[in-house]
């Protein structure tokens, strides 16, 4: 039973419904926010904002287009989070869906700045104390057999979860749709990532992060090194 | 909406003009987008790029308040590259009706006009009549008299070079979305217009409709499956509202407020009852006496009787000639003639157009009682910007309301769907109901008006008030009564229905005092088969288009595609059998619930059916108006400047504005028009995060986050040229206020081309108030809006005005 997500942009009228219900679900606070110019808002991700729908304004082939990326953590399939962190009890992976799940623990790690610097999408973020959070993939929820908060509200079908076979099916089939109008669409990272964004035009219009750099998910040597030795993980770490 | 939400999906082309579905109405887009993915076109027609025109196949823009001349240019289109629909016009509409000699149009003014009353004598607009009283007609549409020929002649000036230079709107993008959007004109494909405040706040709002109503006519999109004429409403309930007429002008059922010259209930009926000598005319409003008397007997129950005009007397009648819209109330409140007020689930203070004036009219009040879920402007308007509490006399009473999902009964969606809700939590503190409010209130008036009857106590202690189970307000008992009873055994038919049983339908109402109805439109849904839109049924039709008649239920009869019986030929086959809404069998009709019972023009041989009736039931002729003689403003939609413009003079006619627009001289009406100090059209709008004037979205963290500050978007060229920056807060101005606001420079505006020069437009939201967020910054864009609307229904024009926009 392992999870996916499809987020279909060309589908997605940033209505915000998915920002709102995360919030609400996980009870987060609002953050004060001020217009900067924008109805992008709150202006990024941070420790009460796990769903931010990030908006662009770009001219295309002559033509003006408002890109929507309703921007979450990808649930790795190997996230780097949590090799770097390399605590269980901080970050773990939950076996039955993927979901990638930031503890409490995660202000104990000595590492905190560079579990962040490691996700390829600039998620995690931290609070004061150093406790890492972000999308959960409403785990709870999930568990108990409804959908994500972000998925049940969204209108339009652009928020999609579910058997990671069926995702990536409609995520295949919907790209072939989505071609015949934009030639340039693409699926990002579809083979590393439980949720896969389809987007209509280059992958950097939408958000500077959209898409992991080349050779991000290849493995590296402290990655190996992790894999080797999970069970002493807890101890390595600090040797390392 | 003629059609309803989920029909939207079965058109082959969506217009979305004068709305912007995406974000006011986003539940819709799924829909919309249903249909895209089905092949369906989506055109964007606004002047700011928005959320619903960055899902648009096809977008363009134009100058806010130039819909008729972009529209007109489409009705030539159409005309000229033979796009209509030739049986459909000729069957179903008044194309064919010949118009009275005495009809004309000159210099920007049909015929009758009155220069000094503003006003047009209407009888100016007649049809030539038979000897029966019946419109002459040529069904050939080529008398030079008959309404299509009218309709080309009126629109032969509305050529897309005109049109492009009044709307700013190229002609490339005119002719793209002309001829995508006629394409529907074909029979068996169908195209929908989605629209909201975009078309209806201006002094030619109701005539906007009227023009893509006369377009939807001639490409035969009315009464089809993903057709009709759609108005999305700014409200969840305000169908409801307007069904049961909370306006001044209308009683439940849209029949007619009375004027005082309308002496007696007789008087009355025989004004307002349609007359047709046409056998084949339905004219369905002629059973207005049965709607009427019904009413009253709702309204007065036993004290109701023939000897007394069913309590007609004890009724307000309008002065004649007065109007008593929100513009005039207002109007009459600033110079002193009101004293007392309920601001009742409102906050004018913010939501009215020319805010400043609403506030100052306010503090001439003796008393105000607000009824509201949070604190507000209106409420607490002693205590505002510029208020000195010490010097305002009004006392204002606070009553707690509690929200929609506190509560149980219903509301109407655009679609006219009657939703019943139950209670969900109870509500807080000691907030309660309206229900509670209004019945604790009418009580309270009997028990005042017994003690002390003074000058007219009838109508207080005649009321029917017994609107309670346990000693507590009963929204099951007026849902019953908005249904009807019989009062008494009644038989009809040869079948008899029991006193104090609910009437099945409006088609059971008698003229005689035997039925109760406090809404006839809604008669038929609480029956004696129970709470017909408490109904959750998931299955759809035979015909599969989405109807799903057994979810809720709507008006009238639910029926959920009106004017259906023109979605079939003269046979009464479908235009198109793939999509079809109603067939005939050769003995009944199949489907929807049909527009009528009545047997199709034609039989199976082509011979005309003696039994049938013409389409349009609703109109006195039968026949849908593509000429409309009815309006305060003509019978064919033109091309009028907003009461602030940014050009000199009307490119299309002699006359500037709409010449029966109500406008205002007050000082607190100030207005200007094509003035160097207000150089930029200005426009108001919501957003998908905020509500209506915010009372209840600036409380909520999550909205607020999202969209905390006042703002005004404007091009990226405006911004260069006043020098300013995006995310800069800048002042906007008019001749009757002025607003701070978060400047957004955006290529989503874009300068117009207009009559020749350069035309710049800004928008704003009208979400924010100074009460919250207590920095009290954050204030309405109505501060900015005019003292002047629609002559038919007196919406504000608050989509189309001159402002100026100044770093501070």
């Amino acid at each position: 039973m392992s999870k996916s997500f499809l987020v279909d942009t060309t589908l997605c009228t940033a209505c915000r419904g998915c920002q709102v219900a995360c919030k609400q679900w996980h009870d987060l606070p609002a953050e004060e926010t001020v217009n900067r110019g924008s109805y992008q808002n709150p202006e990024d991700l941070s420790f009460d904002t796990y769903k931010l729908v990030r908006m662009n304004e770009e001219v295309i082939g002559g033509q003006l287009r408002w890109l929507y990326f309703p921007d979450q953590c990808r649930h790795c399939l190997e996230p780097p989070c949590e090799a770097t962190a390399g605590e269980p009890s901080a970050i773990f992976k939950d076996p039955a869906t993927g979901a990638v799940i930031y503890t409490a623990v995660t202000k104990e790690l000595g590492n905190i700045d560079e579990v962040i610097e490691s996700c390829p999408y600039n998620i995690p973020r931290k609070a004061g104390d150093g406790t890492l959070a972000k999308c959960d993939m409403c785990l709870d929820r999930v568990q108990n057999g409804l959908q994500p908060a972000c998925v049940k509200t969204c209108p339009t079908g652009a928020m999609n979860f579910g058997e990671r076979d069926d995702i990536l099916t409609l995520a295949k089939n919907r790209l072939a749709v989505v071609k015949k109008k934009h030639p340039q669409a693409t699926l990002l990272d579809p083979d590393d990532i439980r949720v896969v964004f389809l987007v209509a035009y280059e992958p950097q219009m939408y958000y500077e992060f959209a898409v992991a750099a080349n050779g991000t998910f290849d493995m590296t040597r402290q990655v190996a090194l992790r894999r080797m030795l999970k069970p002493f993980t807890g101890l390595i770490s600090r040797l390392l | 909406m003629t059609n309803h939400w989920i029909d939207i999906k079965n058109s082959d082309c969506i217009l979305i003009m004068g709305s912007n579905a995406a974000e006011n109405h986003p539940i819709s887009f799924k829909y919309v987008i249903e249909a895209q993915q089905n092949g369906t076109t989506l055109i964007s027609v606004d002047p700011r790029f928005t959320r619903t025109s960055s899902k648009a196949d096809l977008y363009t823009a134009l100058r806010s308040g130039s819909d008729i001349a972009f529209l007109g240019g489409m009705i030539r289109y159409i005309l000229d590259n033979n796009l209509y629909d030739k049986d459909y016009v000729a069957l179903y509409t008044n194309g064919s009706f010949i118009v009275d000699q005495s009809f004309d149009f000159k210099n920007g003014l049909f015929s009758g006009y009155d220069a000094n009353a503003h006003k047009y004598d209407k009888s100016k607009w007649a049809f030539e009549k038979d000897k029966y009283g019946v419109p002459k007609m040529d069904r050939s549409l080529k008398n030079p008299r008959c309404v299509f020929q009218l309709l080309k002649k009126h629109y032969s000036r509305y050529s897309t070079k005109l049109v492009s230079t009044i709307t700013g709107t190229s002609e490339k993008d005119l002719l793209t979305v002309y001829k995508t959007y006629a394409a529907t004109g074909k029979t068996g494909k169908a195209g929908t217009i989605m629209y909201a405040m975009g078309w209806t706040q201006h002094t030619v709002g109701t005539q906007n409709i009227r023009t893509m109503a006369i377009i939807q006519l001639l490409l035969g999109n009315m009464g089809v499956a993903g057709g009709g004429v759609n108005a999305l409403r700014g409200e969840s309930n305000v169908q409801g509202s307007t069904d049961h007429c909370l306006l001044w002008h209308i009683w439940p059922g849209y029949l007619k407020t009375p004027r005082a010259s309308d002496t007696s209930l007789t008087v009355y009926n025989d004004k307002y009852t349609p007359k047709s000598n046409d056998p084949q005319s339905a004219n369905w409003w002629q059973n207005y006496p049965k709607y009427s008397v019904s009413l009253l007997k709702s309204f007065f129950g036993e004290n109701a009787n023939q000897g007394n005009e069913f309590g007609y007397s004890w009724l307000p009648k309008a002065d004649d000639g007065k109007v008593y819209s929100w513009l005039d109330l207002f109007d009459e409140m600033y110079n002193g003639g009101i004293k007392g007020f309920f601001a009742w689930g409102q906050n004018p203070a913010c939501s009215g157009t020319n805010a400043n004036k609403t506030r100052a009219a306010l503090k001439n009040l003796d008393w105000m009682v607000n009824t509201n879920i949070f604190d507000n402007e209106t409420g607490s308007f002693w205590r505002g910007p510029g208020m000195d509490p010490a010097t305002v006399k009004t006392e204002v009473f606070f009553l707690p309301a509690c929200v929609s999902v506190e509560k149980e009964g219903s509301i109407t969606n655009s679609g006219r769907w009657m939703q019943w809700r139950y209670q969900g939590p109870k509500p807080l503190g000691n907030s309660l109901s309206d229900g509670d409010i209004i019945l604790m209130l009418g009580e309270k008036l009997k028990e005042l008006y017994t003690k002390d009857p003074g000058v007219f106590a009838d109508p207080i202690l005649n009321l029917k008030w017994d609107y309670v189970t346990g000693g507590v307000y009963d929204p099951h008992k007026v849902a019953k009564e908005i249904n009807g009873y019989f009062l008494q055994d009644v038989t009809i038919k040869g079948k008899t229905y029991a006193k104090g049983t609910l009437v099945p339908s409006f088609a059971f109402l008698q003229s005689d005092g035997s039925t109760s109805s406090a809404n006839w439109l809604y008669c038929n849904s609480y029956t004696e088969k129970g709470n017909l839109s408490a109904r959750r049924g998931q299955e759809d039709a035979v015909n599969k288009i989405g109807l799903y008649p057994q979810f809720a239920w709507c008006w009238p009869v639910n029926r959920r595609i009106i004017y259906n019986r023109a979605s079939v030929d003269a046979k009464g086959n479908p235009w198109n059998p793939d999509r079809w809404v109603i067939k005939w069998t050769g003995e009944k009709w199949v489907g929807d619930v049909p527009d009528g019972g009545w047997p199709p023009l034609e039989t199976a041989d082509g011979f005309k059916n003696p039994k049938t009736k013409h389409a349009f039931i609703m109109r006195k002729h039968g026949h849908a108006q593509i000429f409309g003689p009815g309006l305060n403003d003509g019978p064919f939609p033109e091309h009028y400047e907003p009461l602030e413009c940014p050009v000199e003079k009307n490119f299309m006619n002699a006359q500037r504005i709409n010449p029966t627009a109500p406008v205002y001289g007050g000082k607190a009406d100030e207005w200007a028009t094509c003035d160097p100090r207000y150089p930029y059209v200005g426009t108001t709008y919501r957003v998908v995060e905020h509500w209506q004037t915010g009372v209840m979205t600036r409380h909520q963290a999550w909205l607020l986050e999202m969209q905390p500050q006042m703002f005004v978007e404007m091009s990226v060229e405006l911004g260069q040229l006043k020098g300013i920056k995006n995310g800069e807060r800048v002042k906007v101005t008019s001749p009757r206020g002025e607003v701070v606001a978060t400047a957004i420079v955006t290529k989503r505006f874009r300068p117009f081309k207009v009559g020749g020069g350069v035309v710049h437009q800004v928008g704003m939201p009208w979400h924010f108030g100074w009460e919250f967020p207590k920095s009290g910054k954050e204030e309405s864009a109505n501060l900015l809006t005019p003292s002047t609307g629609d002559p038919n229904t007196r919406i504000p024009e608050t989509k189309a005005f001159m402002v100026n926009v100044v770093k501070i």
